[in-house]
């Protein structure tokens, strides 16, 4: 499995090099493990491996996020999508792979460098409730990324950074001496927003940033992400399991299946034109509004455990399309389409050459 | 709602009214709705946090507790008052014709039971005294919701099945009375698309089976749509609009509405701003006067600032409470 792993990651570097990429990862992998217990531990100092299950959240990813761009990252819970997301912000180390930010790998730099990459990549968590310190006061909140990061600055100008923060989202700067359970839901994520901004950073990690959101407060949050791009001239990736809030805002979409990117595609090709038959799966369960009365005809089947993925195709046990090579061959990332890759048996004499 | 053709109403909600009391008073979370579900028909309950859809559907079932009460309305079940009923009473219609499936299996599921144990219980309170009978009951209804292998099944204890499997078993427990009238309260807003997809489909198919009446509470409006006959759609504890799913869908009267659907990013051009409703939801002790939608809403006149609109109706039997009714030519 690892070999064919490797190999699909060799041919991918050869056929897709987008200009001016501001994060881009080489075979990036996440391994899970659990402390050994005594036993274990006196095995290996015996000098035998014990068998401690690895769950491989995510599994040898290629991708790279385009300066300007809004890159949305679907999947299903348990798909890695998140551990992805925190590799990207740098709070979580790699097991394997390689980071680079503005071309410089993550791993070895040091310094200012360090510090620009650690302040230029900032992270919006999903839970509004959970993320924010609830005996903090909201400027206290805002000012720490401060503190801790620019000791430059005087108190005044912290103060004033913290206002400028809250007006950017749209709170009333009387609102900085309350509390997070003063805040409504939507208010409560426009805090999160503005203590990712205040650094200034070029790259928000948005992880689900309004799932936890009544419809009429998404809404307004999806509008204020764009703003803030269009402002800032941001880049996003937006993690998401709604794929119609994706659409609305993302320019390209990777579809995330057990620890592997599966597709990854221009947003409108992509829904356009679905490749991946996980990917048209998802799109034909997103409910609609302009659908009614519908038979539900469900894919069959749940997510595998991490822990013992299928072999060959992950995909195959739920998939429509399965043939007798999905279960034993690993499908390699495919380019079908400048811009458009899919690891798919289906499109193995579809490759284009470039 | 209209009567013409349709047989008697499973249940009939009237006037129900159910407040939260604390030091400062009684707030109404559900302020005096009118509802009908007919045999065979799914109503879509609809509204954001706090709007009081979920208050609605456990209010129908007769489980609020204090600080919560029940003040005021009727809930005729099969033509007879579930209000009027003694606890005793209403414990054996809950669970056999009239059975609620929770949005947390979790909570709703007993931690230190089998599965099959959970259920052969709930057949033992109605009445199966033979164990043996009963737990082959259990084995064909969990078969009935599409778990495989229920025979193994029953033998497992729920933190040893998915999130998916779970809200099936809890669907499983809620159709052993073969229930007349089924309320689901968000069963599959914790799900990812595809196992919702399967659930829903399991339901569906369920429910067209039994003939019985589903009222679906949920905020999603794509699910309701593709599910419901007939929309409710709730704001500060009124429904301010119900009718046919396509009326209120394709041309709605109440801004609220309005503003819901445009709030979906679906028909919007990917990347431009979103129609969105300002504002936030009214906490429950801070209900504004008059119309309650009247701070967030584009058409708020004087009258609204005053005075509750009155219901209005028109021919497509649809229903709503606004004093500025959508034209109906505009389309969301």
């Amino acid at each position: 499995m690892m070999d064919s792993q490797q190999t699909a990651a060799g041919r991918t570097e050869v056929t897709s090099v987008p200009e001016d990429p501001i994060l881009s990862m080489r075979n990036l992998s996440r391994v899970f493990t659990r402390q050994p217990v005594l036993a274990e531990t006196l095995l290996k100092l015996l000098g035998r491996t014990p068998d401690i299950p690895k769950l491989r959240a995510v599994r040898s990813v290629d991708l790279s996020v385009r300066r300007g761009e809004v890159l949305g990252l679907v999947g299903e819970s348990g798909c890695g999508k998140s551990t992805l997301g925190r590799m990207m912000a740098g709070i979580l180390p790699a097991s394997q792979g390689a980071l680079a930010y503005e071309g410089a790998e993550v791993a070895g730099l040091r310094g200012t460098a360090l510090r620009d990459f650690t302040l230029g990549v900032q992270m919006v968590f999903q839970d509004p409730y959970s993320s924010l310190n609830p005996r903090q006061r909201v400027a206290s909140i805002l000012a720490e990324p401060l503190k801790v990061h620019r000791p430059d600055l005087s108190r005044a100008e912290i103060h004033a950074r913290v206002d400028a923060a809250l007006a950017e989202v749209g709170l009333d700067v009387s609102y900085r001496d309350r509390f997070p359970h003063q805040f409504s839901g939507g208010q409560r994520q426009r805090i999160g927003i503005a203590r990712a901004l205040i650094v200034e950073p070029r790259f928000l990690v948005c992880d689900e940033p309004i799932a936890a959101l009544d419809v009429s407060i998404q809404a307004q949050v999806i509008n204020l992400f764009l703003d803030l791009r269009r402002k800032h001239n941001l880049t996003y990736l937006f993690i998401s399991h709604d794929l119609s809030v994706v659409r609305h805002m993302a320019d390209r979409v990777a579809i995330m299946y057990l620890g592997e990117i599966v597709e990854l595609a221009p947003t409108a090709e992509l829904f356009a034109d679905p490749k991946h038959p996980y990917t048209r799966t998802l799109l034909e369960q997103i409910p609609s509004v302009r659908n009614r009365k519908r038979s539900f005809s469900a894919v069959k089947g749940e997510l595998p455990s991490p822990l013992a993925p299928p072999p060959g195709c992950p995909f195959h046990p739920r998939c429509p399309a399965a043939m007798p090579q999905c279960s034993v061959e690993v499908p390699q990332k495919r380019q079908i389409a400048p811009g458009r890759t899919v690891s798919c048996h289906l499109y193995d004499k579809d490759q284009i050459s470039t | 709602m209209t009567q013409d053709s349709k047989p008697t109403p499973v249940l009939d909600v009237r006037g129900l009214q159910t407040v939260f009391h604390d030091a400062k008073g009684a707030w109404p979370a559900v302020d005096g709705i009118d509802l009908a579900l007919y045999p065979g028909e799914v109503l879509g309950l609809v509204g954001e946090s706090g709007s009081g859809k979920s208050v609605a559907g456990f209010s129908i079932m007769g489980l609020i507790d204090p600080p919560g009460e029940i003040i005021a309305g009727e809930v005729l079940f099969r033509g007879e008052d579930l209000r009027a009923k003694s606890e005793e009473e209403l414990r054996r219609i809950r669970g056999i014709a009239l059975a609620m499936i929770f949005q947390n299996p979790l909570s709703t599921l007993n931690p230190v039971l089998r599965i099959g144990e959970q259920m052969t219980e709930v057949l033992s309170e109605h009445g199966h005294d033979d164990p043996e009978a009963a737990q082959r009951l259990a084995v064909e209804s969990l078969r009935k919701v599409g778990i495989p292998a229920p025979e193994e099944r029953i033998y497992q204890y729920p933190h040893e099945l998915s999130g998916g499997m779970r809200q099936r078993v809890a669907i499983a427990i809620a159709l052993l009375g073969d229930p007349a009238v089924i309320i689901a309260d968000e069963p599959t807003t914790a799900l990812d698309v595809t196992i919702q997809g399967q659930i829903i489909a399991e339901l569906q198919k369920l429910q067209a089976d039994s003939g019985a009446g589903m009222i679906w509470i949920s905020h999603d409006l794509g699910v309701v749509a593709e599910l419901a006959d007939h929309i409710a759609v709730m704001y500060a504890g009124n429904i301010v609009e119900m009718g046919p799913t396509d009326a209120v869908l394709d041309h709605p009267r109440h801004p609220y509405t309005l503003g819901l659907l445009a709030s979906v990013p679906g028909d919007a051009d990917p990347g431009a701003p979103l129609r969105q409703v300002p504002g936030n939801a009214p906490p429950l002790s801070r209900r504004p006067l008059g119309c309650p939608f009247h701070p967030r809403c584009e058409f708020a006149s004087d009258i609204c600032r005053r005075e509750m609109p009155p219901r209005a109706t028109d021919d497509v039997g649809r229903s709503y409470l606004c004093h500025h009714p959508v034209s109906q030519r505009a389309a969301p």
